[in-house]
């Protein structure tokens, strides 16, 4: 069995920067991804972030991604690339398929001191009829083929979703040259971000709000030719003879994000169901789950965004790095505190209340279960 | 018919590999090295990667990171390989999965 200090898995925002911090602090960490590259969905975010300029406001996700790239190798970061993590076992065991790709690859064990899981989030589907069909993906998916692999996923898409995600999406779709036929929305108002609403609605795409998708309709080839939407009413029901058709190959999907948690739950990592988030994994200020030397970053906790995952991440660093004796517990804290004093300041807003409030949620939910245990 | 990204007004989209001939369902089919296979058949118009086990429906790109395996395909005799994930090397025989990609199935 190999042995490393710290296991990381992902190597997105949340576990780069958790394997910069640890590395830089002395560990030595071992990050494991799926992906040919490093940089999790940094890549596709050819976007200037919001924020202040201690977030890289002004800065493309892009951009943010190739600085961590170099940091983490400054830094020593040894990377499995093409390597999946299957499981994660008693005793701080963690199985990876590894390769360079998914043709070849062997099964190896590792075993860590300590293990920390940035598996990011995966997206969530709307079940209209036909929603199989090809031409039928993910707001992420097409987001992915166009900013990453320059391959246009169809001409002519209609989004379903007007979150940040649809309405990024929606623009980053027409910067590499697709139509956007429509913006469909089942709220009566749009999600997102007006800044990002007003791009969309400048470049002319017409947009439905109060509809859904009621199908689509395949051509000869199996592939999405038509695409029916549907007015609804206050109640989020259909009204009747309200259908449209929009001629369309592409529907992509952007309906919200689900955290990735199952490593978490095959270590019987204790949960909640939280009403913003769903079923998550608890945590503490550390980052660490209930399982002792099991930490999580980013997305796996509760989906929000890039600049949230990176400062999770490094705060799950600190802390691993800390219990390995690498830092005093004094400097540990105080950079902890440092950090989650950001991201107090990037959970303010009508947006980002919410998700300030989930997270101290959590985190109380975490001491109560602990204190549970205490007691008994 | 071309899919790829040109001209783009954020995104140097030149690509980094050397141009490659890989085999798609017998036809050769030109590709660059070191890209997603998913990305160099959809840069073909091609979108039906695999038909289902039960119902021999045709499926294709859902997620494009990975995780749903909608686009497996036969790479090399091997069947239940995520496309999206796994890069192009010259000579590569790709073909269109049905079922489970075993013979007769």
């Amino acid at each position: 069995m190999l042995e490393r200090e710290i296991v990381v898995v992902g190597a997105g925002p949340a576990g780069l920067s958790a394997a910069i911090e640890a590395a830089g602090a002395g560990a030595r960490v071992l990050c494991i991804d799926l992906n040919m590259r490093p940089g999790g969905q940094l890549f596709k975010q050819i976007h200037k972030f919001f924020g202040s300029s201690a977030h890289r406001s002004g800065t493309r996700g892009i951009d943010i991604g190739r600085m961590m790239l170099d940091e983490a190798e400054d830094k020593g970061v040894e990377l499995w690339l093409g390597s999946t993590v299957i499981g994660l076992f008693p005793g701080n065991k963690v199985g990876v398929r590894h390769g360079q790709d998914g043709t070849a690859g062997a099964f190896v064990t590792v075993h860590a001191q300590k293990i920390i899981v940035a598996a990011g989030a995966s997206e969530n589907v709307v079940r209209f009829d036909g929603w199989t069909t090809p031409g039928v993906m993910g707001a992420g998916a097409a987001q992915t083929m166009v900013n990453v692999n320059h391959v246009k996923p169809g001409r002519r898409v209609v989004m379903l979703g007007s979150g940040n995600v649809g309405l990024i999406v929606s623009y980053q779709l027409m910067q590499a040259g697709c139509e956007v036929a429509a913006l469909v929305e089942a709220a009566p108002k749009i999600g997102g971000y007006a800044v990002h609403a007003a791009k969309i609605a400048r470049a002319g795409v017409p947009i439905y709000t109060s509809h859904t998708i009621k199908r689509v309709v395949p051509d000869e080839s199996g592939r999405v030719c038509r695409v029916v939407i549907v007015g609804l009413d206050d109640a989020f029901q259909e009204i009747p003879g309200t259908e449209r058709e929009i001629e369309a190959d592409t529907v992509a999907i952007g309906a919200g994000l689900k955290p990735t948690t199952e490593l978490l739950a095959l270590l019987k990592c204790d949960f909640t169901f939280h009403p913003v988030w769903g079923r998550v994994p608890l945590h503490n200020r550390d980052m660490e789950t209930s399982q002792e030397g099991v930490y999580i970053a980013g997305d796996t906790t509760g989906v929000e965004e890039a600049n949230t995952a990176l400062e999770e991440g490094r705060i799950a660093g600190i802390s691993a790095a800390a219990a390995l004796g690498y830092l005093s517990e004094d400097e540990a804290k105080a950079r902890k505190d440092e950090i989650w004093a950001r991201l107090a300041a990037l959970r303010m807003g009508p947006f980002g209340e919410k998700r300030e409030q989930a997270k101290q949620d959590i985190l109380s939910a975490f001491d109560e279960s602990r204190g549970g245990l205490a007691a008994v | 018919m071309c899919m790829r990204v040109e001209n783009h007004v954020v995104l140097d989209t030149a690509p980094s590999g050397r141009l490659v001939t890989i085999t798609v369902d017998g036809q050769p089919v030109e590709a660059f090295e070191g890209e997603a296979i998913l990305a160099a058949l959809l840069a073909k118009g091609i979108i039906i990667n695999r038909y289902t086990v039960k119902k021999q429906e045709p499926r294709g790109l859902f997620c494009g990171i990975g995780q749903c395996t909608d686009c497996a395909m036969i790479v090399d005799g091997k069947p239940n390989v995520r496309t999206c994930i796994t890069p192009v090397r010259a000579g590569m025989v790709i073909e269109t999965q049905n079922g489970l990609g075993k013979a007769g199935a």
